[in-house]
């Protein structure tokens, strides 16, 4: 008999398959994008059921909230520069010459060979092998926390992770001089509610952030979850204006850029320091140095995907006359 | 009986999201179908949180869904109102136009 | 026929995705669809990978994949800002060109 889950399931994949082809075609790039933040929900309700809530939380948060957010950004920006603020119908992006059929054929006919050379390696690949899974359960009670997604990140393969804060350290850095001299489109006016919202929200924020990385050394959560949680604190302060980034504070942000990367790294030479290999924390100390790192890490990507979202680097900009009341 | 009723609340509560979601396909302007979904998901969702509620083991648990159904309410009716104020400000614009 | 598992389907899903995305990054005009497309791909790898690590019965999943995936959502995070600062940057460029 098939489980009545299966339904579901299939229901779900095809919602799933149809948001992204619906995100790809339809017209107007502000549904599209909308329809991209559906897409990223549905699929970390997918992951959920491929009991991965690990990994839901993280896309749900960065991959949808973050990326969402940065995506309107985006648009909010193409709509300043062409001058269609506020205006209906939104900037229309027809291309100035059309693709040759030829093009769109050799294209289609490409990514044909990618996807069957996929499928065929999907279905030919043993169903649920022998993969790290024993390793890791073995080897968890000297890891110092209990969650094995945690144990992974943050011990077994933490150069990894440590890679990965260099990698939003580089993004940040390469969207600082990107936007360098860029004049910046006006954050829209917003109006009280939605201060009133945000003056609400952001203390519960903070609460549940900390909650999220806290619970990550036992149950689902951890820094990526609850850095990306902390960022909306980021982005409320900023379109609520409640904080405006200033030249003087640049400083302090490229502090707590480095901070966790530099800890991470710091923590891993002081160990490799004392007679062991990088990343072989002492057993009794184990778990307050992964608390650590974390803590840390995540106070970094907070400020970090703020930053990115805030885009442009807070200096005055030469001639910003008159344009920022625009 | 407590699993019938939570069930009886969480189908009642889908209901009314179907209801909001019909209302979103079938009515003419944006402020209409605002009011929709905003009203009928309102009202699911605080019936859905319930029979979820009377499932829970544990006061934490309950106070978690009753802090995920607040803010999920209050975060819902700023997105509806910032819609409206938004599309009422184009609605301005093409008339000045 | 293989046996209907959640395993097939989201495995089916992710490659349908994954596909879709391909086809947009390719064949999409506008840029900021473009980084939709990719992010798309990077949805449907991430699919694949979870799927990888799903178990039956699925109390133990494999954590290794899951960590894959969630370093994966954080570098494709900061691949996008830097797709969609250049965007914004292009945007301004074009903008001054026709003015």
């Amino acid at each position: 008999m098939t489980d009545p889950v299966l339904v579901f399931d299939l229901l779900l994949a095809a919602a799933v398959v149809a948001l992204a082809v619906a995100s790809l075609s339809v017209r107007d790039l502000f549904m599209a994008i909308v329809l991209f933040i559906t897409f990223g929900l549905l699929s970390a309700l997918a992951w959920v059921r491929l009991s991965a809530p690990d990994v839901a939380l993280a896309e749900a948060a960065i991959g949808t909230g973050v990326t969402g957010a940065l995506l309107l950004k985006t648009l909010h920006h193409l709509r300043y520069v062409t001058g269609t603020l506020d205006r209906d119908p939104p900037p229309s992006v027809t291309p100035a010459t059309p693709v040759p059929a030829p093009v769109i054929w050799a294209n289609a006919a490409f990514c044909g060979l990618i996807t069957l050379g996929l499928a065929a390696a999907f279905l030919g690949a043993p169903q649920a092998g022998p993969g790290f899974d024993p390793l890791v359960a073995e080897a968890l009670p000297a890891s110092g926390v209990e969650h094995p997604v945690t144990a992974v990140l943050l011990n077994f393969r933490a150069y990894d992770t440590l890679m990965e804060g260099v990698v939003l350290l580089a993004a940040v850095i390469a969207v600082w001089q990107i936007e360098r001299g860029l004049s910046d489109a006006p954050a829209p006016a917003l109006g009280e509610i939605f201060d009133g919202f945000a003056r609400l929200t952001l203390p519960a924020i903070v609460v549940v952030g900390t909650y999220l990385l806290w619970k990550g050394a036992e149950a689902p959560g951890g820094a990526f979850q609850g850095g990306a949680v902390l960022a909306a604190v980021g982005l409320l302060l900023l379109l609520s204006r409640l904080y405006v980034p200033q030249p003087a504070h640049r400083g302090v942000a490229r502090w707590a850029f480095v901070l966790g990367t530099g800890v991470f790294a710091g923590v891993a030479l002081l160990v490799a320091g004392g007679g062991r290999v990088a990343f072989e924390y002492p057993a009794e100390h184990a778990k307050t140095l992964i608390l650590l790192i974390e803590a840390l890490v995540t106070i970094s990507i907070a400020v970090t995907l703020a930053a990115l979202f805030h885009g442009r680097e807070p200096v005055a900009l030469p001639s910003s006359g008159g344009k920022k009341d625009a | 009986m407590l699993e019938f009723l939570a069930a009886a609340l969480i189908g009642l509560g889908t209901v009314f999201f179907v209801a909001g979601t019909v209302g979103l396909l079938r009515f003419p302007d944006i402020f209409c179908r605002l009011h929709a979904l905003t009203k009928a998901d309102g009202l699911g969702l605080a019936l859905i949180a319930l029979g979820v509620a009377l499932l829970a083991d544990g006061a934490g648990e309950v106070f978690r869904i009753a802090l995920i159904w607040f803010f999920v309410a209050v975060a819902g009716a700023t997105c509806g109102h910032l819609i409206a104020s938004y599309a009422r400000r184009v609605k301005a614009e093409a008339d000045d136009d | 026929m293989p046996e209907l598992t959640p395993a097939l389907i989201y495995g089916v899903t992710g490659i349908a995705v994954f596909a879709i995305g391909l086809v947009g990054a390719l064949c999409a005009q506008d840029r900021l669809r473009r980084v939709l497309a990719l992010k798309l791909c990077s949805v449907g790898a991430g699919f694949i990978l979870v799927v990888a690590a799903w178990r039956d019965p699925p109390d133990a999943p494999d954590p290794v994949p899951h960590a894959l995936v969630i370093t994966g959502i954080v570098v494709m995070v900061s691949a996008t800002a830097v797709a969609l600062a250049l965007i914004r940057r292009l945007q301004s460029l074009e903008a001054e060109d026709d003015a």
